[in-house]
């Protein structure tokens, strides 16, 4: 049961070869054995989690007025602590709010609890989703399950490994400049950064409004197609939410990949990219260059400015959204202050970490008067010119193949005192949200320490379908994705 | 461009983040570091191109929408304040601003 995937849990449980109870009480006790070691949970609460429980029991059986069961319904599903639940404290990953229990439920929520789904508990994240590798959580670093001495990615990394160690059989996360991608990639599942607007954000705990995405991670991509049936749909909550017809995910799945045109970016295979990730990914390549898709080289002109402006465009935007962090509605609060100016600059200096503090800094200097232009406006442009080569690309390919990330996990504290090194490390993972594109990353392979490697299919807005069929063919073809990690046993 | 100690005193006080003395230094550097990375869009030519604000505005006509003026949202006062680090009476206190 712990690797089995979504459709076969919902199967067993349609069968009822296992209650919703049982199979939620089986991933409590594995991260009620795991997370001492791997940290993936920030907040977990047995008696809220079996209550939901009995309840999908009831629906499936028929009984209760919760309506039909759906394929989700009784399957136990982690979120990321960035989503506001009005059941468990919402953290975020913060000092800030540590003690923070929201008045109210993010859409996502509401989403999977209609579709009665049991929430597992909220995995730990970097704080306020700054960071690449899990290392500025308030709550102290997620360990990667391959290698505990790695970090999983970030900043979705408590799912992102929650769902490597099998203590989850599928997360929500969101990302902005590669958060769901990038661990995903790192700890060998697969996750999914939907077109912007897809996903709801209300409730979802601002970082930079422009870039932010939620989505799913799981351990396949029929798995992220179901919980994309879940998660997706017009929210009028969340002015950027888009008014679309409903769309099944999964219909693509079935696809055949004879005359599908993969894209090859030279900017993603250069130089910079470790030899294993390389050797990985081109195998993956050739797979699909086996059965029946073409390739193509097309160029991405401008991505290496991409992480330049990511770092003023996001640091900007969280420089706003937080300011709301004040000390006065919710939070914390300094306890020792002269005025209340005084109270705000102490309360945010004990709030918050030193990578939030830094990306605030930032924000405030890159929309200070005299420096807009310079910066803000500059970046905003160069953000067309990034989103005008994918559409310039996707005139002569349907999907666009490369790596994740340029590197494997590396070991916890090895970039942790060099931001500019730990961003230049998204390089792959930030143009697509700056366009706002759909990516996905899926595991296909290992490097010689015996580390995941994840491949990037990115597609044109509101190809998640495409994407995810030809993820699932390639899926249904290998078995990276079946793998499960040494340091958590089966 | 890079900032001295005294800018980024100046930033901490817009931003109302305390720096203290000891960690300014530090922090300076750090901050230098990363506008350096920064620095590398001032050598692109962008004239004439219109900053991309939303990230569909390419694709789609505006979706920003505007809904009816009504009222939608019922009074949850006392909700949202029971997180709040001090309320008295529905109101949220702070530290006095005027003598």
């Amino acid at each position: 049961m712990l690797n089995s995937t979504l459709s076969q849990l919902s199967r067993a449980l349609a069968a009822k070869q296992i209650s919703s109870v049982e199979l939620t009480r089986l991933f409590l006790d594995r991260i009620g054995a795991l997370n001492g070691r791997l940290n993936t949970f920030i907040t977990v609460d047995e008696a809220h989690s079996l209550g939901q429980a009995r309840v999908a029991d009831e629906r499936r059986a028929g009984k209760g007025n919760a309506g039909s069961a759906g394929p989700l319904t009784g399957i136990p599903i982690a979120h990321k602590d960035i989503f506001c639940t009005r059941s468990l404290r919402t953290t975020c990953g913060s000092r800030m709010l540590a003690g923070y229990t929201s008045p109210f439920d993010a859409h996502v929520i509401e989403r999977f609890d209609a579709a009665g789904a049991v929430q597992l508990g909220k995995t730990n994240m970097d704080e306020f989703a700054m960071g690449s590798s899990n290392e500025t959580s308030h709550f102290g670093p997620v360990r990667n399950p391959w290698d505990a001495s790695r970090v999983p990615g970030g900043s979705s990394g408590g799912s992102a490994a929650a769902v490597a160690a099998r203590m989850a059989p599928a997360a929500t996360g969101t990302d902005t400049g590669g958060s769901i991608r990038q661990p995903a990639a790192l700890t060998g599942v697969s996750g999914l950064k939907p077109t912007y607007g897809l996903v709801s954000r209300y409730g979802m705990i601002a970082f930079a409004s422009s870039l932010d995405q939620g989505g799913p991670l799981a351990k396949s991509a029929e798995d992220l197609a179901l919980m994309m049936n879940a998660m997706a749909g017009f929210d009028a909550r969340d002015s950027t939410s888009l008014e679309r017809p409903s769309e099944d995910y999964c219909r693509s799945l079935a696809m055949d990949l004879k005359g599908m045109r993969i894209g090859l970016p030279g900017e993603y295979f250069g130089d910079g990219i470790e030899p294993g990730v390389r050797k990985a990914v081109e195998e993956a390549v050739r797979w699909f260059q086996g059965h029946g898709a073409r390739t193509v080289s097309i160029t991405l002109p401008n991505t290496g400015l991409a992480v330049p402006v990511y770092y003023v465009l996001a640091p900007a935007e969280a420089s706003s959204n937080l300011a709301r962090f004040d000390g006065v509605r919710y939070g914390h609060r300094a306890k020792d202050y002269v005025d209340l100016a005084d109270m705000y600059r102490r309360t945010r200096a004990e709030g918050f970490g030193t990578e939030v503090k830094r990306r605030i800094l930032i924000g405030t200097y890159v929309l200070s008067h005299g420096y807009y232009d310079a910066y803000y406006l500059k970046a905003q442009q160069v953000r067309r010119l990034i989103a005008k080569d994918f559409v310039d690309a996707f005139a002569r390919c349907d999907l666009i193949i490369g790596p994740t990330s340029p590197t494997t996990a590396f070991p916890l504290g090895a970039k942790a005192d060099d931001p500019v090194q730990m961003y230049l490390n998204d390089i792959f993972t930030i143009p697509a949200p700056l366009a706002g594109l759909p990516g996905l990353s899926i595991p296909c392979g290992f490097d010689a320490k015996g580390l995941p490697v994840g491949l990037q299919i990115m597609g044109n807005y509101f190809a998640e379908a495409q994407m995810l069929g030809a993820a699932h063919r390639y899926q249904q073809a290998t078995d990276w994705h079946l793998r499960a990690p040494g340091e958590a046993p089966l | 461009m890079s900032l001295t100690p005294d800018q980024l005193q100046r930033i901490a006080l817009l931003a109302r983040i305390e720096v203290g003395a000891a960690e300014l230094p530090g922090v300076t550097d750090c901050l230098n570091g990363v506008l350096g990375l920064i620095d590398q869009l001032q050598a692109l030519d962008t004239r004439g191109i219109e900053p991309m604000s939303h990230p569909l505005d390419a694709h789609l006509p505006p979706p920003q929408r505007l809904r009816p003026d009504e009222v939608t949202e019922p009074d949850r006062r006392d909700a949202y304040q029971k997180g709040a680090p001090a309320v008295e009476g529905g109101l949220y206190l702070v530290p006095k601003v005027l003598e």
